[in-house]
């Protein structure tokens, strides 16, 4: 494996680093110590990346409560039935055997920025000289009226994976004939702006094969979303008359829930559905407002390593951050994560630090072999990451494109499940 | 079940497909049509030398590659797919090249040959007759065609000779490894370890300029400096 390669190159570069710059962090205290919370797209890959890369010259734990992460993409897939569910399930094992990160299955449930610890939910606490946070989302609580974190086993979200998406998948499937599945989909900013509707074309999918004169309610409070024509284009293609759409105009930002009698009210109007994917407006991960460095809903970082704009001693990325221009996915908490693994690396052990670039393509399923995308990159701006350039699929493109760009989403979840667990 | 008894299975089958085709006036198989199969082999040249002179490139040079074990042409770096697949005895027969071309993955997981396949069987036959040539009696290569250029480009030649800084290249490739596997890996996306620096270089100024179209790799491309791309193709270079 390349491996032991890459762990001779890192080792003599701290080596000469520390030589060189002995006014480094780390030389007052031993190894100098990155935590990294959360275990998701960001933090698992800066954990990788910090492993892989500094040959044991910093000492890196990553703190993520769940044994097995589920990704969130390509669940929709598996509600559509082109995926298995354990398909989704990645532990951390490699992170821990090969690249020597000390793996904490435990919640973090404080931060103690002048101290400089954290607090684990089993008790105790644990020092860093850098802190990365990744921790995802949390919902707005009271965001649908009727709705909370409490009803979600009625109405669930499923915009975090695992036991939510095969519940979801589990409700659809037992819909009765010609039944409603409504969704209620979120305002901006939220993660992975085309994944409710590339979710509205897997469940379209499932339903077509089992339940084919069901039908699909979108409440949006937002007048136009991601890849809409794309989107609108492959419901008529595929599930024509199936899909309904409802947006702002027609009351879709006017909506409240009854978990117990399953019934949604849209501008005051009663219905009654079958199941009811309630995906609510959403927030930084609880842990950023309890460390204090949210402003509003999300936590601000600057442009060219995530590093806090509250604290320089904590980068944050991912969903989480806010950080410009980059839309909240999996691909682009990735692509943060080697930035801000670089930087944290040069300030510990005096590795180079290079220019951060960036950049996310988010693909989705439309139908068998009808994958679309759009994607862009993006340049560390004077007060925030600025979108430099961009692409998208186009509509009536050929079905050897789309079967293709297909292809090219299956290779991208192998890429990115090894550059984040290794 | 052993294989003995698989191989004879086979060849009875064969035996069979081959008369049922003589007898609807078809070519018989593996009288494919040379010219042809030049032509065709316009689709294997960007990544493989073959003829006089020919040297490995982004894959091996493929002389004498009719009933030679796989894997196995020197100085050559295999994937590990590769590799496992001539541990396991996979000989070039026309039968596995076939089955090969077809669909590279089927045959051989894991191959870093990243080609979609040639579907269509005639083409396949007339593909393998041109090739044959070249394994019949390796004295016997025919002279007029030396098949030894890489892809066509026109870059300037200062461009293909800076060197590239591999340290700077590792850094860049963390924009390519969520698509682009390190192992070499060859699902939906190319495998890009391994390759000589110069087809490397190529490939990605004919995205950036826009010859070889795609858009994702168009926009990666656009952004990255001349030495930038070199950087990437030192560091790609030896990855195994
Ligand atoms: C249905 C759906 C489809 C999607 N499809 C795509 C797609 O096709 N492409 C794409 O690029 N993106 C997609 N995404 C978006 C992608 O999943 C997220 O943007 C990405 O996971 C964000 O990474 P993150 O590191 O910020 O958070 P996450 O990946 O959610 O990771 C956060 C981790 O932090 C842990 N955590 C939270 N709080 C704490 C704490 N206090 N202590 C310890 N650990 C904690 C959590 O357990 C979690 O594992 C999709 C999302 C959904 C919901
Ligand atoms: C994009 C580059 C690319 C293209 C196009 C390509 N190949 Fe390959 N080929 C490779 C690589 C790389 C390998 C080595 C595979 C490995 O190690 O897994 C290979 C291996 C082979 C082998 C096995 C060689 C050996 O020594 O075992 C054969 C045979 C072969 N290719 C034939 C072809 C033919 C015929 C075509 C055209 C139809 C073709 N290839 C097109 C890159 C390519
Ligand atoms: C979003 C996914 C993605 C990213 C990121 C990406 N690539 Fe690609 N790359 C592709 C796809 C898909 C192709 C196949 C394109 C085609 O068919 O021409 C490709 C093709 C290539 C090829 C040609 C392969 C061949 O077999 O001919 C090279 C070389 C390459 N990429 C290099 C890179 C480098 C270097 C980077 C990082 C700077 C990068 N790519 C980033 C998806 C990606």
């Amino acid at each position: 494996m390349k491996i032991n390669r890459r762990t001779f190159i890192g080792t003599a570069a701290a080596a000469s680093a520390t030589l060189s710059a002995p006014a480094v962090l780390g030389a007052a205290h031993g190894r100098p110590k990155v935590v990294v919370v959360g275990g998701g797209a960001g933090g698992a890959t800066v954990a990788h990346y910090l492993g892989k890369d500094s040959g044991g010259a910093i000492d890196v734990t990553l703190i993520e409560p769940t044994r097995r992460y589920y990704t969130c993409f390509f669940s929709n897939l598996y509600l559509g039935g082109f995926r298995e569910f354990e398909s989704l399930g990645h532990s951390y094992g490699t992170l821990a055997s090969d690249f020597g990160v000390n793996v904490v299955h435990d919640w973090v449930t404080g931060v103690d920025r002048e101290a400089r610890t954290v607090s684990l939910a089993s008790g105790g606490s644990m020092a860093y000289d850098k802190l990365v946070l990744s921790p995802g989302i949390d919902f707005i609580e009271g965001a649908v009226e009727g709705w909370s974190t409490a009803s979600q086993n009625k109405m669930p979200h499923a915009y975090k994976a695992g036991s939510q998406s095969q519940l979801l998948k589990a409700q659809i499937e037992a819909m009765p004939e010609g039944g409603t599945y409504a969704m209620v989909a979120p305002p901006n900013p939220f993660r992975c702006p085309p994944g409710p509707y590339e979710r509205i074309s897997m469940v379209a999918h499932r339903l077509k094969q089992i339940n084919p004169t069901a039908k699909i309610l979108i409440l949006d409070p937002k007048e136009k979303f991601s890849k809409m024509a794309l989107f609108q284009e492959a419901w008529g293609d595929h599930y024509d008359g199936m899909i309904e759409w409802v947006g702002p105009d027609f009351g879709g930002g006017n909506v409240s829930v009854n978990p117990d009698t399953m019934e949604v009210s849209v501008d005051g109007e009663i219905e009654k559905v079958d199941v009811c994917n309630v995906i609510p407006a959403m927030k930084a991960g609880h842990i950023c407002e309890q460390a204090g460095l949210t402003e509003g809903n999300w936590a601000p970082v600057e442009p060219t390593a995530m590093t806090s704009r509250l604290d320089p001693n904590v980068h944050v990325l991912g969903d989480s951050s806010q950080q410009g221009d980059m839309p909240k996915s999996g691909f682009s908490a990735n692509s943060q994560a080697k930035v801000v693994a670089n930087n944290i690396r040069g300030q510990l052990t005096g590795s180079q630090i290079f220019p951060a670039r960036y950049s996310n393509t988010c693909w989705s399923l439309v139908g068998t072999n009808d994958g679309i995308k759009v994607g862009a990159s993006y340049e560390a701006g004077e007060d925030k990451i600025t979108k430099i350039d961009g692409f998208i699929s186009q509509t009536g493109e050929s079905d050897e494109v789309r079967k293709q760009t297909y292809e090219e989403s299956e290779g991208w979840y192998d890429g990115i499940s090894a550059d984040m667990f290794g | 079940m052993t294989g003995k008894k698989r191989q004879t299975g086979k060849s009875i089958r064969s035996v069979f497909l081959a008369s049922a085709v003589l007898m609807f006036g078809a070519p018989a198989l593996g009288a494919g049509d040379i010219e042809r199969g030049e032509a065709l082999y316009g689709k294997c040249i960007g990544c493989h030398q073959v003829g006089e002179g020919a040297v490995n490139r982004i894959g091996p040079q493929l002389n004498g590659i009719f009933d030679r074990p796989a894997g196995t042409v020197e100085g050559y770096r295999y994937s590990n797919g590769m590799k496992r697949a001539s541990a396991d005895g996979l000989v070039w027969t026309r039968e596995k090249l076939d089955a090969f071309i077809e669909d590279p993955r089927i045959l051989v997981s894991r191959t870093r040959m990243s080609f979609r396949g040639m579907k269509d069987e005639q083409d396949r036959t007339d593909l393998l007759a041109y090739l044959q040539q070249y394994s019949d009696n390796p004295s016997d290569i025919p002279e007029a065609t030396p098949r030894v250029v890489g892809a066509d480009h026109d870059l300037d030649p200062a461009v293909l000779a800076i060197v590239g800084d591999p340290a700077y290249g590792e850094y860049l490739s963390g924009e390519c490894a969520g698509c682009h596997q390190d192992s070499g890996a060859n699902d939906g996306i190319p495998a890009i370890t391994n390759w000589p620096v110069e087809d490397f270089v190529i490939a990605l100024h004919a995205y950036k300029s826009g010859i070889r179209e795609h858009p994702v790799m168009e926009m990666m491309a656009k952004r990255l400096t001349d030495d930038e791309i070199a950087a990437l193709a030192a560091y790609y270079k030896d990855l195994e």
